[in-house]
């Protein structure tokens, strides 16, 4: 579209179109094939996981929750199965954030739009709620008639619409009422919700998601595609000429003409277009394009029109896949008589793959060497060292023990550094005074006030190092950090 | 603009009618949902002008029908906070002081507590860290003139020393030279015996059997025989490495000349009882205390 255009061509034409313009109500077309029955069973996973996931239980011992997955915000914990995350450990939704930006990436390089097509929420619960719609409502023409009809009055209308907002409504409902159970153990707050002595947050929050599932789905549908979302456009910067986009093969779809007058033209040993112009491309579209104009904005790649033209051409006994997952590069190649290349293996994906696979695995690595016993020292900034009567220095440490096993355990506290220095923790009468022993309750960090005193003469140094080692008596287990150790 | 009907023949769009530089404008309309919603936050922001304070009146502003004030806010924060830390106190004020010590959920609570309260009375002489200066004290060390143990703390707490209360630590270090109780050759060789004392170096020709008989005349009635101190007086230990006014021959001189009364304030009065005890639970805590 390199060709330029000189003012004086612009055509004057009798209409144009209001600055602001009204919503094109879609009405997509029920269809059958390969793409859909993948769409349905995308659905059925990804509403079955976030309906269901809050009730799925997970023993974790006595005292601790016992649901798969939850987002204890009161206590600052996020449980996933076997894992337990602690508010410092939030790198690792760091990790999962670059690895879901990624797989994005990755899955546009190679399938375009498929995440917009088949996981993205929006495109789920919209689908859903369209085939609530075309359940009471009938099909694409009915509800067009209908609409057009535009008589509300008639009683059996008013049941449709009564009974088709309804279960929008529930369904909206079901949505937020699955979100709040994420947060609180599930089959309590379900009590708790249906007796009304819910907490008002989860009231509140059901209301929001309700609100916006039945909007976003039921009404604002494609346009949150259009105009809210943002991916489409960081979509086109990203992609490339490799691609497999949902691609009208043109190469053989022109020109398009009737069954009859194809068949006329093959049988006089010229070509003729496979494309019939019935439209059922446009019929099925959520987002109401017509795929024959190319590659845009709007079309999310659910690769439903390639479902509808399949069917066409196997009725009129031509090769299906008219429409496919394909790209210009091969059209071209097709044109010149070459065969088609599919690029699937090529620097970009290997790029994102490889990402990908260092990020999770990093993320692995770390989560199955992570230690259940922690140790943090802070030095006192103020006084930074004190002299006692005998003259020995003493240095006062924060220290702060991390126990995120699920039971209690007794660790010693141990220094290496200072030369015959003795340890003391404030407020704890150890019976082994020369090394103290605490007790750290489970899942929990005790902060400790430490005292390490030690001679001047046997510690000439202005500083220094000092090593605190925390051992696990009962597992053995030893966690370190390392501070200094200074004179006044 | 109405009268420009035209369409670009690349796009098939219409355009406005507006050229820049040959360069029209096409007219790419906004979804009408759009508009609508853009009109309603500016519909909503004039409910936010009713209801919440918003506009500038010549000395205050309108107060809205609400009755917002982020200062009331802050007042309810508050007030639930206190209640909150109600429950804590109460078992802050009843428990003994060294149960206090010993239970880490009290300690941390009176820690906290005592730093602030120590930050915005005790600093002023005793520094943030309680690291002291000259003249006064510092209580992360083992040396304490009064005694270090939670109960003597929180005394030394409660009505000072020298403070003028009634129950105050009383004790003195009286001015030998300008009484006139002793004569100047005599200040210099008692300060030599008592640098002796601690260990440390003397002035060449100094009589040690005279500095002997001045200190066992004069001194050990409050720094006891063996000069390790009292803290009933408040007499500081004179062989230990920790020197209130400096170890110092010209200081000693000086504060055997002039004496020494520095004042500690009584806060029973000022700070109520279970802040003053959550205060002898930090300073204890700070790691000088017995």
């Amino acid at each position: 579209m390199n060709q330029t255009v000189k003012p004086d061509d612009l055509q004057p034409v009798d209409d144009y179109g209001p600055l602001y313009a009204a919503q094109k109500k879609v009405y997509p077309q029920s269809v059958t094939g390969t793409f859909r029955r993948i769409k349905w069973g995308l659905m059925g996973v990804c509403l079955g996981v976030y309906y269901f996931l809050p009730f799925v239980r997970w023993n974790r011992g006595l005292g601790a929750p016992d649901q798969a997955v939850l987002i204890d915000f009161p206590n600052h914990r996020f449980y996933f199965f076997f894992i337990e995350l602690w508010p410092q450990e939030v790198y690792y939704f760091t990790g999962l954030l670059i690895i879901a930006a990624i797989g994005l990436f990755l899955m546009n390089a190679i399938g375009g739009r498929i995440w917009c097509g088949y996981l993205c929420p929006q495109t789920v619960w919209t689908d859903l709620f369209y085939a609530v719609e075309r359940l009471i409502e009938g099909d694409r023409r009915e509800r067009m008639k209908k609409d057009a009809a535009n008589d509300p009055m008639r009683l059996e209308r008013i049941s449709e619409l009564v009974l088709k907002h309804s279960i929008w409504l529930m369904i909206a409902w079901w949505t937020g009422g699955a979100w709040v159970l994420y947060f609180s153990d599930a089959p309590t707050l379900v009590k708790e919700l249906v007796t009304f002595q819910g907490p008002p947050l989860a009231y509140i929050w059901i209301a929001i998601l309700t609100a916006t599932t039945y909007t976003l789905a039921g009404f604002m549908r494609e346009q949150v595609c259009v105009y809210m979302c943002p991916w489409p456009r960081i979509q086109a910067a990203l992609t490339d000429e490799w691609a497999l986009n949902v691609t009208y093969r043109y190469d053989r779809g022109e020109s398009r003409m009737s069954v009859k007058k194809a068949a006329e033209l093959r049988a006089a040993g010229q070509p003729a277009g496979d494309c019939i112009d019935c439209k059922q491309c446009v019929a099925v579209c959520p987002t109401g394009i017509d795929i024959r104009d190319g590659s845009q904005m709007d079309c999310i790649q659910c690769g439903l029109c390639i479902d509808a033209c399949d069917t066409v051409m196997t009725k009129i006994g031509r090769p299906t896949r008219l429409i496919a997952y394909d790209n210009d590069i091969n059209i071209h190649r097709r044109q010149e008589g070459k065969p088609p290349i599919y690029k699937l293996v090529r620097a970009r994906t290997v790029a994102y793959a490889a990402i990908i696979a260092v990020v999770g695995g990093a993320m692995v690595y770390k989560l199955a060497t992570r230690s259940l016993l922690e140790v943090n020292v802070l030095h006192d900034r103020n006084p930074i060292a004190i002299k006692l009567s005998d003259g020995s220095i003493r240095n006062a440490y924060t220290v702060r023990v991390l126990n995120k096993h699920g039971f209690d355990r007794v660790i010693a506290i141990d220094i290496e550094g200072p030369v015959n220095s003795t340890v003391h923790v404030v407020g704890a009468d150890s019976v082994t005074p020369d090394r103290p022993m605490i007790v750290i309750g489970r899942d929990q960090t005790e902060e400790l006030r430490l005292l390490v005193t030690a001679p001047e003469e046997n510690n000439p140094a202005k500083s220094i190092p000092v090593k605190f080692h925390v051992t696990d008596i009962g597992l053995g287990v030893v966690a370190s950090a390392t501070d200094n150790f200074v004179s006044p | 603009m109405a009268d420009h009907t035209e369409v670009d023949n690349v796009t098939g769009t219409a355009t406005t009618g507006h050229a820049w530089d040959g360069i029209k404008e096409l007219n790419t309309p906004l979804p009408r949902w759009w508009v609508i919603t853009f009109y309603i936050t500016i519909v909503w922001a004039i409910g936010y002008w009713i209801v919440y304070p918003a506009w500038p009146t010549i000395s205050s502003n309108t107060a809205g029908l609400f009755g917002y004030s982020s200062r009331a806010d802050v007042a309810v924060e508050l007030a639930n906070l206190e209640k909150i830390r109600g429950a804590k106190m109460v078992a802050l004020a009843t428990a003994s002081l060294a149960d206090i010590e010993k239970d880490p959920a009290m300690l941390a609570l009176a820690r906290a507590k005592g730093k602030t309260v120590f930050g915005d009375n005790c600093a002023a002489c005793h520094g943030t860290g309680a690291a002291g200066a000259k003249g006064f004290p510092n209580l992360n060390d083992d040396d304490w003139l009064w005694g270090g143990s939670l109960e003597q703390i929180q005394q030394t707490l409660l009505y000072g020393v020298r403070s003028g209360h009634a129950k105050a630590r009383e004790g003195q270090m009286l001015a030998f030279g300008k009484d006139g109780v002793l004569k100047p050759a005599e200040i210099v060789t008692v300060a030599n015996y008592v640098r002796e004392l601690a260990g440390l170096p003397t002035r060449p020709g100094y009589d040690a059997k005279a500095g002997a008989k001045v200190f066992a005349e004069n001194c050990v009635a409050c720094h006891g025989d063996n000069a390790k101190g009292n803290p009933d007086v408040g007499a500081p230990n004179l062989t230990d490495k920790i020197w209130l006014y400096g170890s110092e021959e010209a200081t000693l001189i000086e504060t055997i000349t002039n004496g020494r009364a520095g004042v500690m304030p009584a806060w029973e009065g000022r700070l109520d009882p279970v802040t003053i005890k959550a205060m002898a639970v930090y300073v204890h805590s700070l790691g000088g205390g017995k």
